[in-house]
């Protein structure tokens, strides 16, 4: 199978750990993994702010890059659900403007086959252990996108649980949005940071070490939260979790 | 806070207030949860609530689609039925009919109740221009009337007000409206409804003059519907000689059946109710019974624009439930005073910026008003994808575009103040389709990042004045690939 990793520029430029992690998972668990040269950004952050046509040749191209895969894994949840929910949307609003189907015609073959990381373990290749050790109290947040747009349900968390030494504690009012939202946290500082900081406390509240979630905006957020907050906690994205093994354990 | 929401301040600004006040935080908080956890029960009663919300997606979809042909059918029904329907393009037409009704019935007072759209349109205070003065009924409304404030949430106008506050409204209102609050009144809610309901009493009993909103305005039979809680809605309905409702036109359902969906998804979404206590329906006018006069003014303002827009018309389905302010997390920290309008909450942040023009700064800032979180959409009983509409609504503000306004098609400018935004996303479109580019960017900060500030000036210091920026890595991921082809190659 030729998977591509779209790892999405938050993560190439922020977070490069999460990138090897999913590396090495993927690699762990047989899978090949390329990482198309040509990738950049899937167009999130033009289109909710509202520059969808600005959006339109940043999908085009992450077409033209990984249209020729046969499966493309991103660990971010938000940047998974642009590509599948609002990829086809952006055609039909395209074809609505009377500009015909070219862009839904382009766009259609790389929305079915990518895959948020969770996803492509847990439905793609069928695995819930992933043979990984990570001995520490962690708190899952599931994040709006992984939650509502792609659905992503309990994989994250039978994942998890799967993963030895780990305890897995709920997070209370998990379901509760944390505040990132892309440009909101810089539109809406002040209203964004209520919403981190009281994220952060219910996390507190669950004496986990380790806050984790597939998306490291939120985490992003939430972590500059923790740290501005004095907290113990610290954030860890769910793929550092799961490559973590007793071996070559994850911080 | 006191007067009207014209002139109200862009959102992030009005939403400081609410942000930093931890009294109407704690408010809202307490009043917002225990709904959400109430509705949440409410709903999973019922097994077959994802065909209901379906079922009245398509009802209110198919009456929008054919809203001329049953706006017509309503006014010959209701017209039968002994009424008079009245056309009301917008909110200056509706207070001047509104206005000349009552000075017809020569009487200078008028009980109110569901008062939305009358707020809508500020017909109170157009009222009062006239030397007519309108009492609110609905205790909620009643509490915000006193306290020369404004409502706050589409269901729980009051919420942003605890029982101590009420208790001090009371004690020193009252007596300027009517019968005073009893002495010693102590805040127990027992004492403030029973204050109330005496005060309230008087006015039901003595007024002529009845103005009404409606839920519900059934085509086929001419009858409208109100659903409430207290009882005041069947006093004001009933008791006054005249009965004037003001009604949005996009309240009108095709037929009697319809309501089977509505007055089960309603109570459930909105008051965590199986049934609503009150459900009152009237057909135009019956001798010896009720008003002996009944007028309907049917209200656009800004309704067939709306309804011009493909994406932002599914707003009209919204039957005022306020489950989607209940859930939103956005709604629970800025307070429903920051949206600007009688409309609050995620439904208000789509509704208002289409019924009034994006060209206010307050409407301008609406659809950024939220974090795109999807939990209104979740909750809405007729399935409104506000975050779809919100996204759309920005990207009138950015890029203007085609609209209709006032029943003519428009090009609207982009708003103003976008520039330095709309000039970096192109920079980022130009980087994020140039990977090469993109690359040295990515080398370039992480090579100079120990120089980089722990604040970041410009638009993202809102970001760094709460939260700290990540520090950033020495290698970008692409980087670390090309040295070692996914760790296979040389790492060295």
């Amino acid at each position: 199978m030729r998977v591509a990793l779209f790892l999405t520029c938050v993560n190439d430029t922020l977070y490069p750990d999460t990138g090897r992690a999913v590396v090495k998972l993927l690699t762990r668990l047989g899978v090949d993994v390329d990482f198309p040269l040509g990738q950049s950004c899937c167009g999130q952050a033009h289109y909710n702010t509202g520059y969808r046509h600005g959006a339109e040749p940043l999908a085009r191209h992450f077409s033209d890059v990984f249209g020729g895969y046969e499966a493309i894994v991103t660990p971010s949840a938000s940047c998974g659900a642009m590509v599948r929910e609002l990829y086809p949307r952006m055609g039909d609003r395209a074809r609505a403007e009377g500009r015909g189907d070219s862009l839904a015609r382009t766009l259609a073959p790389v929305v079915p086959k990518t895959y948020e990381l969770t996803e492509f373990l847990v439905d793609v290749l069928g695995v819930t252990d992933v043979g990984a050790s990570y001995p520490h109290k962690v708190t899952y947040h599931p994040t709006c996108h992984g939650l509502r747009s792609l659905g992503l349900g309990d994989r994250p968390r039978r994942l998890l649980q799967a993963v030895k030494g780990l305890e897995l504690v709920e997070l209370p009012g998990a379901e509760e949005c944390c505040g990132f939202g892309g440009t909101f946290a810089v539109k809406n500082a002040e209203v964004s940071a209520a919403m981190g900081a009281d994220k952060v406390r219910s996390a507190e509240s669950t004496g986990a070490q380790v806050l984790c979630a597939a998306d490291n905006s939120c985490l992003m957020h939430l972590g500059g939260t923790m740290s501005r907050l004095r907290t113990a906690m610290r954030p860890v994205h769910i793929a550092e979790i799961l490559a973590s093994t007793e071996e070559e354990p994850a911080a | 806070m006191s007067g009207t929401f014209v002139g109200m301040p862009a959102f992030p600004k009005a939403a400081r207030d609410a942000v930093r006040n931890p009294t109407l935080r704690g408010n809202l908080r307490h009043a917002t949860h225990t709904i959400r956890a109430k509705r949440a029960r409410a709903v999973a009663e019922l097994d077959d609530w994802s065909a209901l919300r379906e079922a009245g997606r398509r009802i209110k979809d198919h009456t929008l689609r054919h809203l001329d042909r049953y706006l017509l059918q309503l006014e010959e029904s209701v017209t039968a039925a002994g009424g008079t329907v009245h056309w009301a393009a917008d909110a200056d037409d509706a207070n001047r009919i509104v206005t000349q009704l009552v000075k017809e019935t020569g009487e200078s007072e008028v009980v109110k109740v569901k008062s939305m759209a009358t707020q809508e349109i500020g017909l109170n205070e157009a009222l009062l221009e006239a030397g007519i003065r309108a009492y609110e009924t609905d205790l909620a409304e009643l509490i915000v009337q006193l306290g020369k404030d404004r409502p706050s949430h589409i269901l729980v106008p009051a919420i942003h007000r605890n029982r101590g506050e009420i208790r001090d409204i009371f004690r020193a209102e009252m007596g300027e409206w009517g019968r005073p609050a009893p002495e010693g009144l102590t805040d127990t809610p027992a004492e403030l409804a029973e204050a109330a309901r005496l005060h309230l009493r008087e006015k039901f009993l003595r007024a002529k003059v009845g103005i009404s909103g409606a839920n519900f305005m059934v085509a086929e039979t001419g009858t409208l519907v109100v659903v409430e809680s207290e009882g005041n809605g069947r006093m004001c309905l009933t008791l006054p000689e005249t009965l004037i409702s003001v009604v949005g036109i996009e309240k009108v359902v095709p037929a009697w059946r319809d309501l089977e969906v509505f007055l089960q998804t309603l109570p459930r979404s909105s008051t965590a109710e199986r049934m609503n206590p009150y459900t009152s329906t009237w057909t135009g006018t019956t001798d010896d019974d009720g008003p002996r006069t009944f007028h309907l003014v049917l209200l656009d303002n800004g309704r067939t624009d709306t309804l011009a827009d493909q994406v932002g018309r599914q707003a009209l389905r919204c039957i005022r439930c306020s489950a989607c302010l209940n859930v939103c997390p956005v709604y629970e920290r800025a307070g429903g005073h920051a949206y600007g309008s009688v409309y609050p909450g995620p439904i208000g942040a789509i509704l208002s910026p289409q019924l009034r023009g994006t060209a206010g700064e307050i409407d301008a800032s609406l659809p950024y008003a939220s974090s795109l979180c999807g939990a209104c959409y979740e909750v809405c009983p007729v399935a409104i994808d506000i975050p779809e509409v919100l996204v759309h609504l920005r990207e009138r503000v950015v890029e203007g575009g085609p609209a209709v306004r006032q029943g003519n098609k428009v090009m609207l400018k982009p708003a103003k103040g976008h520039a330095a935004e709309r000039a970096a996303m192109r920079a980022a479109r130009w980087a994020f389709t140039h990977p090469g580019a993109l690359r040295t960017g990515q080398r370039l900060a992480s090579r100079t990042r120990r120089l980089h500030p722990r604040t970041l000036p410009g638009p993202g210091k809102a970001w760094s004045g709460t939260r700290d920026l990540p520090p950033l890595p020495a290698e970008p991921f692409r980087d670390w690939w090309q040295r070692t082809r996914g760790g296979k190659g040389d790492a060295k």
